[in-house]
């Protein structure tokens, strides 16, 4: 069997979820004859047609409202962000209408936004971010952000399957670094699942996306240490998957959140309140998070290393919390 | 303009149809006023007083398969569309019995199954592009339907607006967008916002077709719209239609609107669409003052019966707020096929994925000149400029004709300066220039 790196299962998604079903098309930028500034749609123009496969003008505002609208008559759009940072400029038609049109007035809009997001290869402030709290800020939207091959594919299948509007992070660094073995049949992954990553007893680390990967390295290092971090793939920000993060607090005690978006208003926030409310009594020590700072993703090297979190920092704050 | 209105294009019974529904949706309106002032109204209500031509004469020219998304001030068009007026009283009465349950209020409703109704936003222009997704998708499923929707003065200058007629142009969608000119955005003038004299200029900007017309003549109005909404059904790409009205009450119930002069106020009360339609009636001899008699006790009639139902209503259940973020499979999403899947689908489907380039976007003249001297034709595959790649519903001769013919005029004044000797076509392939 080969091995699919996570870019090439979120392109086998498309093509498979475009054979399935003919109300599956795609919008966005350069996603047609050029398949995609990461190639992620390559070979879908030609095999799908251009009823399809739209290239559109540079108008993110245009093309999710033309996905919401398509979505409207029945049709299952998936619209791509050519960098998820430029999902800023149709925050309106995301968060107003898109995420609002369910609850207001029972029109569900099941369509999937999906882009290249997060830094580590020095794209610079516009082209490195993590824009995903604005939109678990949002009720009516599903937020997904994968860190396997495996889940990516099968979660952008269940994302262009269900029936409400889904944001679909793709982590650029992982694209094309992360290589596993796919199933051949058909599955997918459910949205609202977190999935334990390595079993623990001294300490949970929750972690989603890239930082998934930092998160299992910290703890490979920290288990020659003699401690023993349960690693945790959040997966779904939206809705959280409270039930897995509690049931590990219950059995470790200790709870360090590591993601790559920005300190305040990240969702360590979230789960540190979610833990007080649910399981205060069960905790042995504070809450702690290793995260980015609270600034625009920088662009020389020394200055992205300095912003990003990374294995040594979720290491060293592991040490302090496994001292309670 | 569209010239005077005629009678022949429409039967009587639909000049009956015309004044009924401008008739309903200002009794409907008044009556809102009354309710408002009685405080059952629970938040703002906005007043289409004098624009109703515009509401209904655009809608009327939509068939039952296409799609609407109204504005604030079109409860006149989902009338035209069979919502009935009690949706309007228990909407802005905030009652569990409307089309929201009390999730929202105003017009802000839709009807996806039946009436294909999309609901408006306040965040003006955002409709646009949503509603060019809407042609586009019935075009794929071969529904032949057109969609149309509203923009204010005001709101033709959002982001929306030009994002969306950009996309709806180049993707040539059967989208009609009615921008409704009623002069003032809040409390701003239009030409303190826009400017151009006629709004319907914007759509040079998109190679799409547009008109300006009376927005207080009724049939003038459904005419262009008509016209506009056969024209997208064919295949002829997106409409613009301008229509000149007048708002005639403030921004919303509180809004004195003393910022507009009394002599603006009197021009557009001469120029009232009901008045002016029905003396239109009456002197083409459509009708006698025993049918409007009727007409209006029939309107009387419906709405006594429709506001009870509104008034005699519950508010939802607190509770019923923590319902319907998500669809947890309330909802069926089917599409519509009306054309075989097997075209939409490989192997027919199936292209070259390539761009042909038809203009190597040089100054006209200099690529004439140019194509003379190598009488080759431009060649390096792609195909379809712009959107369509080729494909049949997406073909595009007419849309690159017109930016062309202006690039002609713009070339002549420049092309003196081009250099004969150098290749005018920037990095373009050498030895394969020409086009078409």
């Amino acid at each position: 069997m080969a091995q699919s790196t996570m870019l090439e299962a979120i392109r086998q998604a498309m093509f498979e979820e475009m054979e399935r079903d003919p109300a599956v098309v795609a919008l966005g930028e350069d996603i047609g004859v050029y398949g995609g500034a990461f190639k992620v749609t390559e070979g879908l123009l030609a095999k799908y047609g251009p009823e399809r496969v739209i290239d559109t003008p540079i108008a993110e505002t245009a093309i999710v409202g033309a996905a919401c609208g398509m979505s409207f008559m029945g049709l299952r759009p998936v619209a791509e962000m050519q960098f998820i940072d430029f999902i800023a400029c149709c925050f309106n038609q995301v968060t107003n209408f898109v995420a609002k049109s369910h609850y207001l007035w029972g029109a569900p809009v099941p369509i999937v936004l999906r882009g290249p997001s997060g830094g580590v290869v020095h794209g610079g402030p516009f082209h490195s971010a993590n824009p995903e709290m604005y939109f678990v800020h949002t009720p009516g939207l599903k937020v997904v952000y994968p860190s396997t091959a495996y889940d990516a594919k099968g979660l952008l299948k269940s994302a262009i399957r269900d029936n409400n509007p889904v944001l679909f992070f793709e982590h650029k660094f992982l694209y094309r670094r992360i290589k596993e073995d796919l199933p051949t049949e058909d599955y997918t992954v459910p949205i609202g699942k977190a999935a334990v990553r390595r079993e623990g007893t001294d300490l949970t680390i929750l972690s989603y996306a890239a930082m998934a990967h930092t998160s299992l390295e910290a703890a490979a290092k920290l288990a020659q240490e003699g401690i023993e971090a349960e690693v945790i793939d959040l997966r779904t920000l939206l809705p959280l998957d409270s039930e897995t993060i509690l049931n590990s607090l219950k059995k470790t005690n200790k709870l360090l959140v590591v993601h790559e978006d920005t300190r305040t208003g990240g969702i360590a926030g979230e789960i540190a309140a979610l833990v007080c409310e649910g399981a205060f009594e069960e905790l042995d020590g504070p809450i702690l998070r290793v995260t980015a700072l609270d600034t625009p993703v920088p662009y020389a090297p020394t200055l992205e290393e300095r912003f990003l979190p990374n294995t040594e920092k979720v290491v060293a704050a592991a040490r302090e919390l496994a001292k309670y | 303009m569209s010239g005077p209105a005629t009678p022949e294009q429409l039967k009587r019974e639909q000049h009956l149809d015309l004044y009924y529904y401008m008739q309903l949706n200002r009794q409907l309106e008044e009556r809102m006023v009354r309710l408002f002032r009685q405080n059952k109204i629970v938040g703002g209500l906005y007043s289409s007083l004098g624009q109703e031509a515009v509401s209904v004469g655009t809608a009327y020219a939509l068939e039952k398969r296409d799609w609407l998304a109204p504005m604030i001030r079109n409860i006149g068009a989902l009338l035209v569309k069979g919502v009935p007026p009690r949706d309007i009283f228990t909407q802005h009465m905030a009652k569990y019995t409307s089309p929201t349950k009390g999730k929202d209020g105003t017009s802000h409703f839709g009807d996806l199954k039946v009436r294909h109704i999309v609901s408006p936003i306040s965040m003006l222009g955002d409709l646009i592009p949503v509603m060019a997704g809407v042609g586009m998708a019935g075009r794929y499923l071969g529904q032949k339907i057109v969609a149309m929707t509203w923009i204010g003065d005001g709101g033709s200058s959002t982001g929306a607006f030009h994002e969306g007629m950009g996309l709806a142009a180049s993707q040539r969608a059967p989208f009609v967008l009615i921008v409704e000119n009623n002069q003032w955005a809040y409390s701003t003038p239009v030409s303190r916002q826009v400017p151009v004299k006629n709004l319907a200029d914007r759509a040079v900007a998109y190679g799409v077709k547009s008109a300006s017309v009376d927005g207080n003549d009724v049939v003038a109005v459904y005419r262009a719209a008509k016209e506009a909404v056969d024209g997208c059904r064919a295949g002829d790409g997106p409409r613009l239609i301008e229509v000149k009205t007048m708002r005639m009450k403030g921004h919303a119930q509180h809004d004195p609107a003393e910022y507009v002069p009394e002599e603006m106020f009197a021009y557009w009360k001469a120029r009232d669409p009901i008045a002016l339609y029905e003396k239109f009636l009456t002197e083409s001899k459509t009708w006698d003052a025993k049918t409007k008699q009727e007409i209006d006790q029939r309107i009387e009639r419906e709405l006594d019966a429709e506001q009870k139902f509104a008034e005699e209503s519950p508010m939802p259940p607190p509770e019923f707020a923590e319902e319907g973020v998500y669809c947890d499979g309330c909802h069926t999403i089917e599409a519509e096929w009306k054309r075989p899947k097997s075209e939409v689908t490989p192997p027919r489907a199936s292209i070259e994925a390539a761009w042909k380039v038809e203009s190597f976007g040089g100054f006209e003249d200099a690529i004439e000149g140019a194509k003379g001297a190598s009488g080759a034709s431009a060649s390096r595959t792609p195909s379809g400029a712009g959107a369509g790649n080729g494909s049949k519903a997406n073909g595009s001769a007419e849309k690159t004709a017109q930016p062309a013919k202006r690039a002609d005029e713009k070339g002549k004044a420049v092309a003196a300066k081009v250099d004969p000797e150098r290749t005018p076509f920037g990095r373009g392939p050498k030895g394969k220039q020409g086009r078409r």
